[in-house]
């Protein structure tokens, strides 16, 4: 295993709630190589978000905690950027104001002005985006907005990227086509990627782990499973290699009979 | 080719096909407004008939567009015995500049009664600067109680208490507070203007302040998370995230306090004797000649043309600065 880059230990969260405390969360553990894709999956309400969350510093955990290169995570930054499951752009924005937000923010007195320019025409054009850079997001696909949310999350020059079901709200097609593209973006790039999924099959199409929770109450990890597909990886070839129906089945297998899905 | 017989009940169909189309268009945006109007205007005249009162038959609409030509004629002569009276003075400055060049010359300012159109201008100012000191204080308060809930919980009882405060209760305090307060030896501004102002500040503050407070509350989580993640100081927070999100709850506020403030302030002029259309319903009222209550009706009309105009400015500004175009405003 390479050196471990972001660590959880033990962490687990309590919610108040009108009947008392109610743990979403308990004893999580994970170790995040750099450069590892991850994938969280389980059932709704087993607290996938509430991880993602933890360790994007938005929630805090009552036990335990998050180390991300030797220091504790305890606020939001910039260095763990978030992909939010429904874009979250700024509507008043254009696509270019959204990532010039938060490269203003990051850069401000390390990179000139030009330089902040070129930076983000470049995160733009990485997502594929670049024609559409003056037009608001209520003029643009859904799939799109998502690019843009991921273009701004890069933009960031983030240690580790976090990735909330991002493409949970796209057709199928769409979602294809983002895969492809953050699959070639991982490549380029090298990013941690923590990601939410629903989807069996985008979890071991993207991961090179897929960590499977228990349900909650007290949810914790349930399994991992490694993912050890070479890269890079074509969804047409995956489709008749037997490898990866053997992993889809086993990430299956976890979620329809070792955790059944909770009275929903 | 084509055969005259057939073409030509055929167009006859069409260009009434066409009518009737247009006729469907229009009708209810247009003749049903004006039908309204009409059936007003009819019941007026017909009641007013029948109605004596001390200053005479109660007015009509024929009798008010006569006062309304009245009014318009006698600003006009004012305007003339005013232009009349800056000639005659520089006739005679120039006359004495002549004789002596070191002579001290001074125009003095126009004494008249101010007339009607004056007095709607006057109203118009006094109503801005109210609404202007109102907003300046209202939004950044709601802004506060919007992002902070334990502000929010201390000034609410405070704002729900003072909210439905009648203006006339304000009045006497604000005159006071002012003869107190502002002493000057050559004021800038008349003291009825102040009071006036003050009063449909304190009256339209509490719209903009609800709204304002409702619109930044209500601010997509995600959005806050946003700012989180990026680490936005608290005052670019405001102003790239809170400002522009809550920014159409906040003209909603606008609009209802320029309403509000416009209602407010004919009852401040009244009392606060700000020369403005309130201080001309009362001066007509006082004065009571057979002409004052056409005269007041006149001013009833304008000021509800004016709320009405005044109210559809701030639409067309909440459009014009509206980030959500496919929201309907009205």
């Amino acid at each position: 295993m390479r050196h471990t880059h972001l660590e959880l230990t033990g962490v687990g969260i309590d919610f108040p709630t009108d009947k008392g405390l109610f743990c979403a969360l308990s004893n999580v553990n994970l170790k995040i190589a750099k450069g590892e894709f991850v994938s969280l999956i389980g059932h709704s309400g087993c607290g996938k978000s509430t991880v993602l969350n933890i360790v994007a510093g938005l929630y805090q955990a009552t036990n335990g905690g998050v180390i991300l290169d030797g220091r504790e995570v305890d606020e939001p930054g910039p260095e763990r950027a978030v992909v939010f499951q429904n874009h979250s752009l700024l509507p008043w924005l254009s696509c270019y104001q959204n990532v010039e937000l938060a490269v203003r923010q990051v850069f401000q007195g390390k990179k000139s002005r030009r330089e902040m320019r070129e930076w983000i025409e470049h995160n733009l054009a990485l997502v594929h985006m670049t024609h559409a850079k003056d037009k608001r997001p209520s003029e643009i696909s859904g799939g799109m907005k998502q690019r843009i949310g991921i273009a701004r999350a890069l933009a960031m020059q983030p240690k580790v990227l976090l990735m909330d079901e991002p493409f949970g709200a796209l057709d199928a097609l769409t979602r294809a086509h983002l895969q492809d593209s953050l699959m070639d973006i991982h490549a380029e790039l090298g990013n941690t990627v923590i990601m939410i999924t629903h989807d069996v099959d985008e979890a071991v199409l993207l991961s090179d782990r897929i960590v499977m929770m228990s349900n909650g109450p007290a949810a914790t990890v349930g399994d991992i499973l490694k993912v050890e597909l070479e890269r890079p990886r074509d969804r047409m070839a995956l489709a008749h290699d037997s490898r990866y129906h053997e992993y889809r089945a086993a990430v299956l297998e976890f979620l329809y009979q070792r955790q059944q899905r909770p009275a929903a | 080719m084509s055969n005259p017989n057939i073409a030509t009940p055929i167009q006859e169909t069409l260009k009434a096909a066409r009518a009737a189309a247009l006729f469907k268009r229009w009708a209810p945006p247009i003749i049903l407004p004006l039908l309204g109007i009409l059936v007003f205007l009819l019941c007026w005249q017909g009641l007013a008939n029948n109605v004596q009162t001390s200053l005479g038959q109660f007015p009509g609409p024929l009798q008010v567009s006569e006062q309304f030509s009245g009014l318009v004629s006698a600003h006009l002569r004012e305007k003339d015995k005013a232009n009349a009276f800056y000639e005659r003075q520089e006739k005679r400055n120039a006359e004495l500049l002549a004789k002596n060049p070191d002579a001290e010359v001074r125009i003095r300012p126009y004494t008249g009664k101010p007339t009607f159109v004056q007095q709607i201008f006057t109203s118009l100012y006094t109503v801005m600067t109210g609404f202007i000191i109102a907003s300046l204080v209202a939004i950044p308060l709601g802004i506060v109680c919007g992002l902070s809930k334990t502000i929010y919980t201390a000034i609410n009882p405070l704002i729900q208490v003072f909210k439905p405060v009648s203006p006339l209760a304000w009045l006497p305090l604000v005159t006071m507070l002012v003869s107190a307060l502002y002493v000057s030896e050559n004021p800038l501004f008349a003291k009825a203007f102040l009071t006036s102002a003050f009063t449909v500040a304190l009256c339209c503050l509490w719209p903009t302040v609800i709204n304002t407070t409702v619109g930044v509350a209500s601010i997509d989580q995600d959005l806050n998370n946003v700012s989180k993640v990026l680490r936005l100081s608290p005052l670019t927070h405001v102003r790239r995230i809170v400002i522009p999100a809550a920014l159409p709850m906040i003209f909603t506020g606008l609009r209802l306090s320029l309403g509000t403030g416009w209602m407010v302030l004919i009852a401040a002029e009244m009392l606060a004797q700000n020369p403005g259309l309130g201080k001309f319903i009362w001066d007509e009222f006082q004065n009571g000649s057979s002409n004052s209550l056409g005269r007041i009706m006149v001013a009833v009309i304008v000021i509800g043309l004016i709320g009405f105009a005044l109210d559809r400015l701030m639409l067309l500004l909440q459009r014009l600065f509206s980030w959500d175009k496919n929201a309907v405003l009205r």
